[in-house]
Protein backbone atom coordinates (compact mmCIF):
# COMPACT_ATOMS: atom_id res chain seq x y z
CA UNK A 1 0.00 0.00 0.00
CA UNK A 2 1.39 3.60 -0.81
CA UNK A 3 0.90 6.06 1.32
CA UNK A 4 -0.20 9.55 0.30
CA UNK A 5 3.01 12.12 -0.33
CA UNK A 6 2.70 15.66 -0.18
CA UNK A 7 3.01 17.74 -3.43
CA UNK A 8 3.08 21.46 -4.30
CA UNK A 9 0.67 22.03 -6.98
CA UNK A 10 0.88 24.52 -9.35
CA UNK A 11 -2.24 25.10 -11.78
CA UNK A 12 -1.56 26.94 -14.93
CA UNK A 13 -2.70 27.62 -18.61
CA UNK A 14 -1.99 25.72 -21.32
CA UNK A 15 -2.99 25.46 -25.41
CA UNK A 16 -4.99 22.44 -25.34
CA UNK A 17 -6.90 24.37 -21.83
CA UNK A 18 -7.26 27.74 -24.14
CA UNK A 19 -8.58 26.04 -27.35
CA UNK A 20 -10.92 23.41 -25.25
CA UNK A 21 -11.76 26.45 -23.63
CA UNK A 22 -12.95 28.05 -26.89
CA UNK A 23 -14.71 24.71 -28.03
CA UNK A 24 -16.80 24.66 -24.92
CA UNK A 25 -16.15 24.19 -21.08
CA UNK A 26 -18.40 20.59 -21.77
CA UNK A 27 -15.72 19.60 -24.47
CA UNK A 28 -14.17 16.37 -24.26
CA UNK A 29 -10.79 17.87 -24.97
CA UNK A 30 -11.50 20.51 -22.31
CA UNK A 31 -12.47 18.72 -19.79
CA UNK A 32 -10.02 15.92 -20.27
CA UNK A 33 -7.43 18.85 -20.00
CA UNK A 34 -8.63 20.37 -16.86
CA UNK A 35 -8.74 16.78 -14.99
CA UNK A 36 -5.26 15.30 -15.69
CA UNK A 37 -2.74 16.08 -13.54
CA UNK A 38 0.72 15.73 -14.47
CA UNK A 39 3.61 13.94 -12.28
CA UNK A 40 6.99 13.89 -12.40
CA UNK A 41 8.17 10.06 -12.70
CA UNK A 42 9.69 9.49 -10.07
CA UNK A 43 6.93 10.74 -7.99
CA UNK A 44 5.04 8.16 -9.96
CA UNK A 45 7.07 5.42 -9.23
CA UNK A 46 6.85 6.21 -5.53
CA UNK A 47 3.11 6.46 -5.37
CA UNK A 48 3.19 3.02 -7.33
CA UNK A 49 1.26 4.85 -10.46
CA UNK A 50 0.30 4.26 -13.85
CA UNK A 51 -0.64 6.52 -16.70
CA UNK A 52 -4.60 6.78 -16.80
CA UNK A 53 -4.66 5.77 -12.77
CA UNK A 54 -7.56 8.22 -11.07
CA UNK A 55 -5.95 9.64 -7.88
CA UNK A 56 -7.53 11.74 -4.60
CA UNK A 57 -5.51 15.18 -4.51
CA UNK A 58 -6.60 17.11 -1.32
CA UNK A 59 -6.05 20.46 0.40
CA UNK A 60 -6.87 21.54 4.00
CA UNK A 61 -9.93 22.74 2.78
CA UNK A 62 -11.28 20.76 0.23
CA UNK A 63 -10.71 17.31 -2.32
CA UNK A 64 -10.97 16.38 -5.77
CA UNK A 65 -10.36 13.01 -7.80
CA UNK A 66 -8.39 13.12 -11.11
CA UNK A 67 -6.45 11.20 -13.64
CA UNK A 68 -2.66 11.15 -13.33
CA UNK A 69 -0.15 11.32 -16.15
CA UNK A 70 3.44 11.13 -16.19
CA UNK A 71 5.05 14.81 -16.49
CA UNK A 72 7.24 15.19 -19.39
CA UNK A 73 10.14 17.13 -18.59
CA UNK A 74 8.43 19.97 -16.90
CA UNK A 75 8.09 19.49 -13.46
CA UNK A 76 10.88 18.54 -11.08
CA UNK A 77 10.00 16.23 -7.78
CA UNK A 78 7.68 17.43 -5.75
CA UNK A 79 5.92 19.63 -7.90
CA UNK A 80 2.45 18.90 -9.72
CA UNK A 81 1.20 20.47 -12.38
CA UNK A 82 -2.88 20.41 -13.59
CA UNK A 83 -4.36 22.85 -16.06
CA UNK A 84 -6.18 25.85 -14.30
CA UNK A 85 -10.11 24.79 -14.33
CA UNK A 86 -12.75 23.72 -12.50
CA UNK A 87 -10.79 21.07 -9.98
CA UNK A 88 -7.69 23.43 -9.81
CA UNK A 89 -9.77 25.87 -8.38
CA UNK A 90 -11.98 23.70 -5.66
CA UNK A 91 -8.81 23.19 -4.37
CA UNK A 92 -8.66 27.00 -2.92
CA UNK A 93 -9.22 28.47 0.30
CA UNK A 94 -11.64 31.22 0.96
CA UNK A 95 -9.13 33.50 2.22
CA UNK A 96 -6.84 35.53 0.43
CA UNK A 97 -5.12 37.82 2.84
CA UNK A 98 -6.74 41.16 2.19
CA UNK A 99 -5.73 40.61 -1.69
CA UNK A 100 -9.02 39.29 -3.04
CA UNK A 101 -6.76 36.60 -4.53
CA UNK A 102 -7.09 32.98 -3.23
CA UNK A 103 -3.74 31.15 -3.48
CA UNK A 104 -4.22 29.49 -6.44
CA UNK A 105 -0.60 28.60 -7.33
CA UNK A 106 2.02 26.83 -5.10
CA UNK A 107 -0.72 24.89 -3.39
CA UNK A 108 0.22 22.28 -0.74
CA UNK A 109 -1.39 19.09 -1.51
CA UNK A 110 -1.62 15.18 -0.59
CA UNK A 111 -2.18 12.28 -3.18
CA UNK A 112 -3.18 9.04 -3.44
CA UNK A 113 -4.14 6.34 -5.66
CA UNK A 114 -7.83 5.42 -5.69
CA UNK A 115 -8.33 3.78 -9.18
CA UNK A 116 -5.53 1.64 -11.21
CA UNK A 117 -6.43 2.60 -14.67
CA UNK B 1 -38.67 31.39 -28.40
CA UNK B 2 -35.36 30.53 -29.90
CA UNK B 3 -33.46 32.70 -31.65
CA UNK B 4 -33.35 30.68 -34.74
CA UNK B 5 -37.52 30.18 -34.87
CA UNK B 6 -37.54 34.30 -34.86
CA UNK B 7 -34.61 34.92 -37.63
CA UNK B 8 -34.15 32.01 -39.86
CA UNK B 9 -31.10 32.19 -42.21
CA UNK B 10 -31.83 32.24 -46.34
CA UNK B 11 -28.73 33.82 -47.78
CA UNK B 12 -25.05 32.62 -48.71
CA UNK B 13 -22.34 34.87 -48.25
CA UNK B 14 -18.81 34.89 -48.34
CA UNK B 15 -16.69 37.77 -47.14
CA UNK B 16 -13.13 39.00 -45.73
CA UNK B 17 -12.40 40.97 -42.91
CA UNK B 18 -8.89 42.58 -43.10
CA UNK B 19 -7.44 43.77 -39.70
CA UNK B 20 -9.88 41.81 -37.12
CA UNK B 21 -8.99 41.80 -33.61
CA UNK B 22 -8.31 38.76 -32.14
CA UNK B 23 -10.04 38.96 -28.74
CA UNK B 24 -9.10 35.64 -26.64
CA UNK B 25 -5.83 36.84 -24.57
CA UNK B 26 -4.81 40.09 -23.87
CA UNK B 27 -2.09 40.36 -27.05
CA UNK B 28 -5.10 41.64 -28.78
CA UNK B 29 -3.42 40.86 -31.99
CA UNK B 30 -5.49 43.35 -34.52
CA UNK B 31 -4.34 42.03 -38.12
CA UNK B 32 -6.29 38.97 -38.00
CA UNK B 33 -7.58 38.42 -41.56
CA UNK B 34 -11.17 36.66 -41.59
CA UNK B 35 -12.91 35.11 -44.33
CA UNK B 36 -16.45 34.49 -43.19
CA UNK B 37 -19.41 32.73 -44.92
CA UNK B 38 -22.77 31.95 -43.97
CA UNK B 39 -22.24 33.24 -40.18
CA UNK B 40 -19.44 30.95 -39.83
CA UNK B 41 -15.39 31.67 -39.39
CA UNK B 42 -13.47 29.56 -42.22
CA UNK B 43 -10.56 30.75 -42.02
CA UNK B 44 -8.32 33.26 -39.63
CA UNK B 45 -4.86 34.39 -41.27
CA UNK B 46 -2.47 35.51 -38.93
CA UNK B 47 -4.23 34.09 -35.91
CA UNK B 48 -2.27 31.88 -33.25
CA UNK B 49 -3.84 28.15 -32.05
CA UNK B 50 -6.13 29.99 -29.13
CA UNK B 51 -6.88 32.77 -32.09
CA UNK B 52 -8.33 30.56 -34.47
CA UNK B 53 -10.34 28.36 -31.47
CA UNK B 54 -11.33 31.46 -30.36
CA UNK B 55 -12.69 32.44 -34.11
CA UNK B 56 -13.95 29.06 -35.45
CA UNK B 57 -15.73 28.15 -31.79
CA UNK B 58 -18.32 31.29 -31.97
CA UNK B 59 -20.73 30.63 -34.23
CA UNK B 60 -24.50 30.74 -33.46
CA UNK B 61 -26.01 28.37 -31.29
CA UNK B 62 -30.35 27.79 -30.87
CA UNK B 63 -29.96 29.25 -27.82
CA UNK B 64 -33.24 31.36 -25.97
CA UNK B 65 -32.89 34.74 -25.32
CA UNK B 66 -32.65 34.89 -21.78
CA UNK B 67 -33.82 31.40 -19.15
CA UNK B 68 -34.90 33.07 -16.20
CA UNK B 69 -34.83 30.24 -13.40
CA UNK B 70 -34.09 27.75 -16.24
CA UNK B 71 -37.27 28.35 -18.37
CA UNK B 72 -36.67 30.15 -21.62
CA UNK B 73 -37.52 33.95 -22.02
CA UNK B 74 -37.53 36.74 -23.74
CA UNK B 75 -34.93 39.17 -23.50
CA UNK B 76 -37.54 41.84 -22.09
CA UNK B 77 -38.75 39.80 -19.50
CA UNK B 78 -35.21 38.68 -18.22
CA UNK B 79 -34.33 42.91 -18.28
CA UNK B 80 -37.50 43.34 -16.15
CA UNK B 81 -36.61 40.60 -13.74
CA UNK B 82 -33.29 41.21 -13.71
CA UNK B 83 -34.63 45.17 -12.83
CA UNK B 84 -36.52 43.59 -9.46
CA UNK B 85 -33.47 41.47 -8.53
CA UNK B 86 -30.99 44.35 -8.35
CA UNK B 87 -33.49 47.19 -6.81
CA UNK B 88 -34.38 44.63 -4.48
CA UNK B 89 -30.60 43.93 -3.37
CA UNK B 90 -29.31 45.27 0.14
CA UNK B 91 -25.59 44.00 -1.09
CA UNK B 92 -25.11 43.46 -5.06
CA UNK B 93 -22.23 42.91 -6.76
CA UNK B 94 -21.31 42.91 -10.42
CA UNK B 95 -18.39 41.35 -11.18
CA UNK B 96 -16.90 39.65 -14.25
CA UNK B 97 -16.05 42.55 -17.20
CA UNK B 98 -12.64 40.90 -18.77
CA UNK B 99 -14.43 39.44 -21.83
CA UNK B 100 -16.81 42.54 -22.82
CA UNK B 101 -16.05 45.94 -24.42
CA UNK B 102 -15.47 48.50 -22.73
CA UNK B 103 -18.88 50.51 -23.68
CA UNK B 104 -20.31 47.91 -21.80
CA UNK B 105 -17.99 48.17 -18.66
CA UNK B 106 -18.73 51.55 -18.49
CA UNK B 107 -22.31 50.91 -18.55
CA UNK B 108 -21.65 48.05 -15.54
CA UNK B 109 -20.48 50.78 -13.96
CA UNK B 110 -22.61 53.13 -13.75
CA UNK B 111 -25.50 50.29 -13.11
CA UNK B 112 -23.92 49.61 -10.16
CA UNK B 113 -23.31 53.49 -9.11
CA UNK B 114 -26.93 53.81 -9.31
CA UNK B 115 -27.63 50.92 -6.86
CA UNK B 116 -25.40 51.62 -4.96
CA UNK B 117 -23.33 48.32 -5.10
CA UNK B 118 -20.03 46.61 -5.38
CA UNK B 119 -18.27 46.26 -8.75
CA UNK B 120 -15.33 44.06 -9.02
CA UNK B 121 -13.84 42.25 -12.14
CA UNK B 122 -11.41 38.95 -12.86
CA UNK B 123 -8.62 41.30 -12.42
CA UNK B 124 -9.13 40.36 -8.52
CA UNK B 125 -8.52 37.23 -9.51
CA UNK B 126 -5.85 37.63 -11.91
CA UNK B 127 -3.33 40.95 -11.87
CA UNK B 128 -5.32 42.52 -8.95
CA UNK B 129 -2.13 42.35 -6.52
CA UNK B 130 -0.28 43.66 -9.31
CA UNK B 131 -2.82 46.53 -9.21
CA UNK B 132 -2.10 46.79 -5.53
CA UNK B 133 1.24 47.06 -5.82
CA UNK B 134 1.91 49.80 -8.63
CA UNK B 135 -0.32 51.81 -5.57
CA UNK B 136 2.87 51.15 -3.35
CA UNK B 137 5.78 51.35 -5.93
CA UNK B 138 4.45 52.61 -9.13
CA UNK B 139 4.99 51.57 -12.46
CA UNK B 140 7.77 51.48 -15.04
CA UNK B 141 5.71 50.81 -18.11
CA UNK B 142 6.40 50.93 -21.88
CA UNK B 143 3.95 49.93 -24.69
CA UNK B 144 4.24 46.64 -26.68
CA UNK B 145 5.43 48.47 -29.25
CA UNK B 146 8.74 50.11 -27.43
CA UNK B 147 9.14 46.49 -26.58
CA UNK B 148 9.72 45.14 -29.90
CA UNK B 149 12.01 48.31 -31.31
CA UNK B 150 14.08 49.02 -28.11
CA UNK B 151 14.41 45.68 -25.42
CA UNK B 152 17.46 43.92 -26.27
CA UNK B 153 17.29 42.57 -22.60
CA UNK B 154 13.62 40.04 -21.84
CA UNK B 155 12.80 38.58 -18.59
CA UNK B 156 9.77 36.59 -18.72
CA UNK B 157 8.80 35.60 -14.63
CA UNK B 158 6.13 33.48 -13.79
CA UNK B 159 4.24 33.16 -17.37
CA UNK B 160 4.48 30.62 -19.43
CA UNK B 161 3.97 32.53 -23.11
CA UNK B 162 4.52 29.44 -25.31
CA UNK B 163 1.51 28.26 -24.35
CA UNK B 164 -0.83 31.58 -22.47
CA UNK B 165 0.27 34.08 -25.18
CA UNK B 166 1.47 32.38 -28.07
CA UNK B 167 1.93 35.07 -30.52
CA UNK B 168 3.64 37.20 -27.81
CA UNK B 169 7.07 36.23 -28.67
CA UNK B 170 7.06 36.62 -32.43
CA UNK B 171 4.85 39.90 -32.93
CA UNK B 172 5.55 42.05 -29.92
CA UNK B 173 9.10 40.66 -27.31
CA UNK B 174 11.44 38.10 -28.78
CA UNK B 175 11.33 37.75 -32.42
CA UNK B 176 10.81 40.63 -33.92
CA UNK B 177 12.79 42.85 -35.68
CA UNK B 178 12.84 46.59 -34.37
CA UNK B 179 13.87 50.08 -34.88
CA UNK B 180 17.06 49.76 -33.06
CA UNK B 181 17.22 46.02 -33.21
CA UNK B 182 17.67 45.08 -36.94
CA UNK B 183 18.71 41.27 -36.05
CA UNK B 184 15.65 41.10 -34.27
CA UNK B 185 16.35 38.04 -31.94
CA UNK B 186 19.94 37.94 -32.22
CA UNK B 187 20.59 41.06 -30.77
CA UNK B 188 18.17 40.36 -28.30
CA UNK B 189 19.13 38.80 -24.90
CA UNK B 190 16.76 36.62 -22.67
CA UNK B 191 15.74 34.91 -19.54
CA UNK B 192 12.32 32.97 -17.99
CA UNK B 193 12.34 32.44 -14.05
CA UNK B 194 9.99 29.91 -13.18
CA UNK B 195 9.02 26.91 -11.00
CA UNK B 196 8.47 24.90 -13.81
CA UNK B 197 10.59 24.13 -16.91
CA UNK B 198 7.82 25.46 -19.54
CA UNK B 199 7.59 24.94 -23.30
CA UNK B 200 8.83 28.69 -22.80
CA UNK B 201 12.06 27.90 -21.45
CA UNK B 202 13.09 26.54 -25.11
CA UNK B 203 12.73 30.06 -26.78
CA UNK B 204 15.06 31.87 -23.90
CA UNK B 205 19.12 31.96 -23.41
CA UNK B 206 18.87 31.49 -20.07
CA UNK B 207 16.29 29.38 -17.92
CA UNK B 208 16.00 30.07 -14.14
CA UNK B 209 14.36 27.40 -12.48
CA UNK B 210 14.01 28.32 -8.90
CA UNK B 211 12.30 26.95 -6.05
CA UNK B 212 8.85 27.14 -5.50
CA UNK B 213 7.60 30.15 -3.38
CA UNK B 214 10.42 32.22 -3.25
CA UNK B 215 10.28 34.54 -6.07
CA UNK B 216 10.15 37.50 -3.24
CA UNK B 217 13.66 36.66 -1.96
CA UNK B 218 15.19 36.22 -5.41
CA UNK B 219 13.69 39.61 -5.92
CA UNK B 220 15.15 41.08 -3.01
CA UNK B 221 18.15 39.55 -3.69
CA UNK B 222 18.51 41.20 -7.16
CA UNK B 223 17.64 44.19 -6.08
CA UNK B 224 20.26 44.24 -3.15
CA UNK B 225 22.93 42.85 -5.86
CA UNK B 226 21.67 45.69 -8.11
CA UNK B 227 22.35 48.18 -5.52
CA UNK B 228 25.71 46.79 -4.67
CA UNK B 229 24.33 45.34 -1.17
CA UNK B 230 25.81 42.30 0.42
CA UNK B 231 23.30 39.63 0.15
CA UNK B 232 22.66 37.18 2.82
CA UNK B 233 24.15 33.63 0.82
CA UNK B 234 21.12 31.82 2.68
CA UNK B 235 18.95 33.11 -0.75
CA UNK B 236 21.08 30.31 -2.06
CA UNK B 237 19.44 27.66 -0.52
CA UNK B 238 15.84 29.45 -0.17
CA UNK B 239 15.42 29.65 -4.08
CA UNK B 240 17.84 27.29 -5.59
CA UNK B 241 20.66 29.81 -7.75
CA UNK B 242 23.91 30.29 -6.87
CA UNK B 243 24.57 33.83 -5.71
CA UNK B 244 27.22 34.05 -8.21
CA UNK B 245 24.81 33.17 -11.12
CA UNK B 246 22.72 35.57 -10.05
CA UNK B 247 24.98 38.66 -9.48
CA UNK B 248 26.43 37.28 -13.01
CA UNK B 249 22.99 37.89 -14.55
CA UNK B 250 22.36 41.17 -12.41
CA UNK B 251 25.67 42.84 -14.28
CA UNK B 252 24.33 42.03 -17.78
CA UNK B 253 20.73 43.43 -16.99
CA UNK B 254 22.90 46.42 -16.57
CA UNK B 255 24.69 46.35 -19.64
CA UNK B 256 21.42 46.36 -21.50
CA UNK B 257 20.20 49.20 -23.35
CA UNK B 258 16.66 48.56 -22.71
CA UNK B 259 15.31 45.94 -20.85
CA UNK B 260 11.80 44.62 -19.64
CA UNK B 261 10.41 42.30 -17.59
CA UNK B 262 6.97 40.49 -18.21
CA UNK B 263 5.59 39.16 -15.91
CA UNK B 264 2.71 36.20 -15.38
CA UNK B 265 0.44 35.15 -12.36
CA UNK B 266 3.07 32.90 -10.82
CA UNK B 267 3.75 36.28 -8.95
CA UNK B 268 0.10 37.49 -8.00
CA UNK B 269 -1.25 33.55 -7.36
CA UNK B 270 1.78 32.50 -5.12
CA UNK B 271 2.01 33.26 -1.48
CA UNK B 272 3.47 37.05 -1.14
CA UNK B 273 1.04 37.92 -4.02
CA UNK B 274 1.18 41.67 -3.98
CA UNK B 275 4.07 41.99 -2.13
CA UNK B 276 5.96 39.23 -4.82
CA UNK B 277 4.81 42.02 -7.56
CA UNK B 278 5.96 44.66 -5.38
CA UNK B 279 9.28 43.25 -5.71
CA UNK B 280 9.23 42.94 -9.52
CA UNK B 281 8.23 46.51 -10.32
CA UNK B 282 11.09 47.44 -7.42
CA UNK B 283 13.48 45.97 -9.33
CA UNK B 284 12.29 47.53 -12.54
CA UNK B 285 12.70 50.53 -10.85
CA UNK B 286 15.84 50.43 -9.45
CA UNK B 287 17.23 49.41 -12.52
CA UNK B 288 16.83 52.17 -14.71
CA UNK B 289 19.29 54.05 -11.60
CA UNK B 290 22.05 51.94 -14.56
CA UNK B 291 19.85 52.09 -17.45
CA UNK B 292 16.34 51.94 -18.93
CA UNK B 293 13.92 48.99 -17.08
CA UNK B 294 10.51 48.72 -17.62
CA UNK B 295 7.98 45.93 -16.03
CA UNK B 296 4.58 44.76 -17.55
CA UNK B 297 2.16 42.28 -16.30
CA UNK B 298 1.60 39.37 -18.65
CA UNK B 299 -2.93 39.95 -19.06
CA UNK B 300 -5.08 37.16 -19.45
CA UNK B 301 -8.36 37.75 -21.03
CA UNK B 302 -8.91 39.99 -23.90
CA UNK B 303 -10.11 42.97 -22.63
CA UNK B 304 -9.24 42.37 -18.89
CA UNK B 305 -7.25 45.50 -19.28
CA UNK B 306 -10.17 47.63 -20.24
CA UNK B 307 -11.92 46.65 -17.00
CA UNK B 308 -9.27 47.91 -15.12
CA UNK B 309 -9.10 51.62 -17.05
CA UNK B 310 -13.13 51.91 -17.23
CA UNK B 311 -13.19 51.07 -13.95
CA UNK B 312 -10.47 53.55 -12.75
CA UNK B 313 -11.43 56.15 -14.89
CA UNK B 314 -14.89 56.03 -13.75
CA UNK B 315 -14.29 55.52 -10.10
CA UNK B 316 -10.34 55.95 -9.32
CA UNK B 317 -9.80 52.35 -8.70
CA UNK B 318 -9.14 49.82 -10.94
CA UNK B 319 -11.35 46.82 -8.97
CA UNK B 320 -12.53 45.97 -5.72
CA UNK B 321 -14.83 48.99 -5.50
CA UNK B 322 -17.74 50.00 -3.43
CA UNK B 323 -20.41 52.45 -4.16
CA UNK B 324 -22.87 51.79 -1.40
CA UNK B 325 -21.79 55.01 -0.23
CA UNK B 326 -22.61 57.39 -2.55
CA UNK B 327 -19.13 57.63 -3.41
CA UNK B 328 -16.22 54.56 -3.93
CA UNK B 329 -14.31 52.89 -1.41
CA UNK B 330 -11.30 50.47 -2.34
CA UNK B 331 -10.33 47.84 -0.55
CA UNK B 332 -9.28 44.71 -1.77
CA UNK B 333 -10.11 41.58 0.07
CA UNK B 334 -13.26 43.29 1.63
CA UNK B 335 -14.76 44.67 -1.57
CA UNK B 336 -13.37 42.17 -4.01
CA UNK B 337 -15.90 39.39 -5.59
CA UNK B 338 -14.27 36.14 -4.00
CA UNK B 339 -14.47 37.48 -0.83
CA UNK B 340 -17.52 38.62 -0.80
CA UNK B 341 -19.38 35.49 -1.78
CA UNK B 342 -16.79 33.55 0.19
CA UNK B 343 -18.07 35.14 3.58
CA UNK B 344 -21.70 35.03 2.33
CA UNK B 345 -22.03 38.94 2.46
CA UNK B 346 -23.54 39.63 -1.34
CA UNK B 347 -27.21 38.79 -1.69
CA UNK B 348 -27.43 39.07 -5.38
CA UNK B 349 -25.00 39.03 -7.96
CA UNK B 350 -24.41 40.31 -11.98
CA UNK B 351 -22.00 38.32 -13.58
CA UNK B 352 -20.99 39.84 -17.03
CA UNK B 353 -18.77 37.11 -19.28
CA UNK B 354 -17.48 35.36 -16.38
CA UNK B 355 -17.77 31.73 -14.82
CA UNK B 356 -16.99 32.01 -10.99
CA UNK B 357 -19.04 29.29 -10.58
CA UNK B 358 -15.89 26.91 -12.26
CA UNK B 359 -12.89 29.14 -11.18
CA UNK B 360 -14.37 30.53 -7.41
CA UNK B 361 -13.33 28.42 -4.03
CA UNK B 362 -15.85 25.98 -2.92
CA UNK B 363 -17.43 28.70 -0.41
CA UNK B 364 -17.69 31.00 -3.11
CA UNK B 365 -19.65 29.18 -5.08
CA UNK B 366 -21.59 27.76 -3.02
CA UNK B 367 -22.72 31.15 -1.54
CA UNK B 368 -22.75 32.43 -5.62
CA UNK B 369 -25.82 29.38 -5.92
CA UNK B 370 -27.81 30.89 -3.62
CA UNK B 371 -28.66 34.29 -4.29
CA UNK B 372 -30.17 35.46 -6.77
CA UNK B 373 -27.89 36.16 -10.15
CA UNK B 374 -28.05 37.73 -13.24
CA UNK B 375 -25.78 36.41 -15.87
CA UNK B 376 -24.54 37.96 -19.35
CA UNK B 377 -22.73 35.32 -21.59
CA UNK B 378 -22.35 33.79 -24.92
CA UNK B 379 -21.83 30.31 -24.21
CA UNK B 380 -23.53 28.35 -21.18
CA UNK B 381 -21.25 27.75 -18.27
CA UNK B 382 -21.87 26.29 -15.21
CA UNK B 383 -22.68 30.10 -13.75
CA UNK B 384 -25.49 30.48 -16.38
CA UNK B 385 -26.95 27.02 -14.94
CA UNK B 386 -27.48 28.34 -11.17
CA UNK B 387 -28.51 32.06 -12.47
CA UNK B 388 -31.88 33.36 -11.65
CA UNK B 389 -32.08 34.74 -15.38
CA UNK B 390 -29.20 33.94 -17.82
CA UNK B 391 -28.84 35.97 -20.93
CA UNK B 392 -27.64 35.29 -24.26
CA UNK B 393 -25.24 37.87 -25.87
CA UNK B 394 -23.64 38.11 -28.54
CA UNK B 395 -19.70 37.80 -28.54
CA UNK B 396 -17.80 40.92 -28.69
CA UNK B 397 -15.18 40.95 -31.32
CA UNK B 398 -16.95 38.70 -33.43
CA UNK B 399 -20.31 40.09 -33.43
CA UNK B 400 -19.88 43.31 -31.50
CA UNK B 401 -18.26 46.41 -32.46
CA UNK B 402 -16.69 48.56 -29.82
CA UNK B 403 -13.23 48.92 -28.23
CA UNK B 404 -10.79 46.94 -26.07
CA UNK B 405 -7.68 47.38 -24.56
CA UNK B 406 -4.52 45.71 -25.29
CA UNK B 407 -2.24 44.41 -22.26
CA UNK B 408 -0.20 47.54 -22.48
CA UNK B 409 -2.75 50.13 -22.52
CA UNK B 410 -3.25 50.39 -25.55
CA UNK B 411 -7.02 50.77 -26.52
CA UNK B 412 -7.80 48.97 -30.18
CA UNK B 413 -11.11 48.93 -32.12
CA UNK B 414 -12.88 46.00 -33.09
CA UNK B 415 -14.07 44.92 -36.63
CA UNK B 416 -16.53 42.31 -36.21
CA UNK B 417 -17.07 39.52 -38.65
CA UNK B 418 -20.97 38.85 -38.43
CA UNK B 419 -24.06 40.32 -37.27
CA UNK B 420 -26.00 38.07 -34.53
CA UNK B 421 -29.65 37.64 -33.74
CA UNK B 422 -28.76 37.64 -30.08
CA UNK B 423 -27.82 41.32 -28.09
CA UNK B 424 -25.11 42.45 -26.79
CA UNK B 425 -23.73 42.91 -23.70
CA UNK B 426 -24.41 46.82 -24.43
CA UNK B 427 -27.18 46.59 -25.12
CA UNK B 428 -28.79 44.47 -22.23
CA UNK B 429 -27.03 46.45 -19.37
CA UNK B 430 -28.71 49.77 -21.21
CA UNK B 431 -31.65 47.97 -21.00
CA UNK B 432 -31.41 47.30 -17.41
CA UNK B 433 -29.73 50.70 -16.53
CA UNK B 434 -32.96 52.55 -17.89
CA UNK B 435 -35.08 50.13 -16.24
CA UNK B 436 -33.47 50.97 -13.17
CA UNK B 437 -33.95 54.76 -13.48
CA UNK B 438 -37.15 54.98 -14.24
CA UNK B 439 -38.49 52.85 -10.75
CA UNK B 440 -35.95 55.04 -9.17
CA UNK B 441 -36.89 58.22 -10.73
CA UNK B 442 -40.92 56.82 -10.32
CA UNK B 443 -40.51 56.31 -6.38
CA UNK B 444 -38.12 59.75 -5.92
Amino acid sequence: MNMPKTFILIPGRTSRQGTGLNEGKYSNDYLDEINTVLINPEDMQRLGLQDGDTVRMWTDYAEVQVTCKTDKGECPPGIVFISYGDKSSRLMQGETHGSGMPTSKGMDVQIEKVIAS
Amino acid sequence: MSIAEVEPQTETSLKVIPDATCTFCGCVCDDIELTVEDQQIKQAKNACVLGKAWFFNHHIEDRPQALIKGQPATYEEGIARAVEILLNAKYPVTYGLSDTTCEAQRKAVAITDWIGGNIDTTTSVCHGPSGMAFQTVGETTCSLGEIKNRADFLIFWGGNPAESHPRHFTKYSLMPKGDFLPKGRKDRTAMLVDVRKTKSAKAVDIFLQIKPRSDFELLWAMRGLAKGIDVDPRVEEKTGIPLDKLDDIVKQMKQAHYGAILFGMGLTMTRGKHINSEGLLGLARDMNQHTRWVAKPMRGHGNVTGADNVVTWSTGYPFGVNLSRGYPRFNPGEYTTSDLLARGEADAAMIIASDPMSNFSQPAREHLAKINSIVLDPKLSDTAKVATVAFTTATYGINVPGTVYRMDDIPIPLRPAFESPYWSDLKILTAIEKGIREKQLAVN
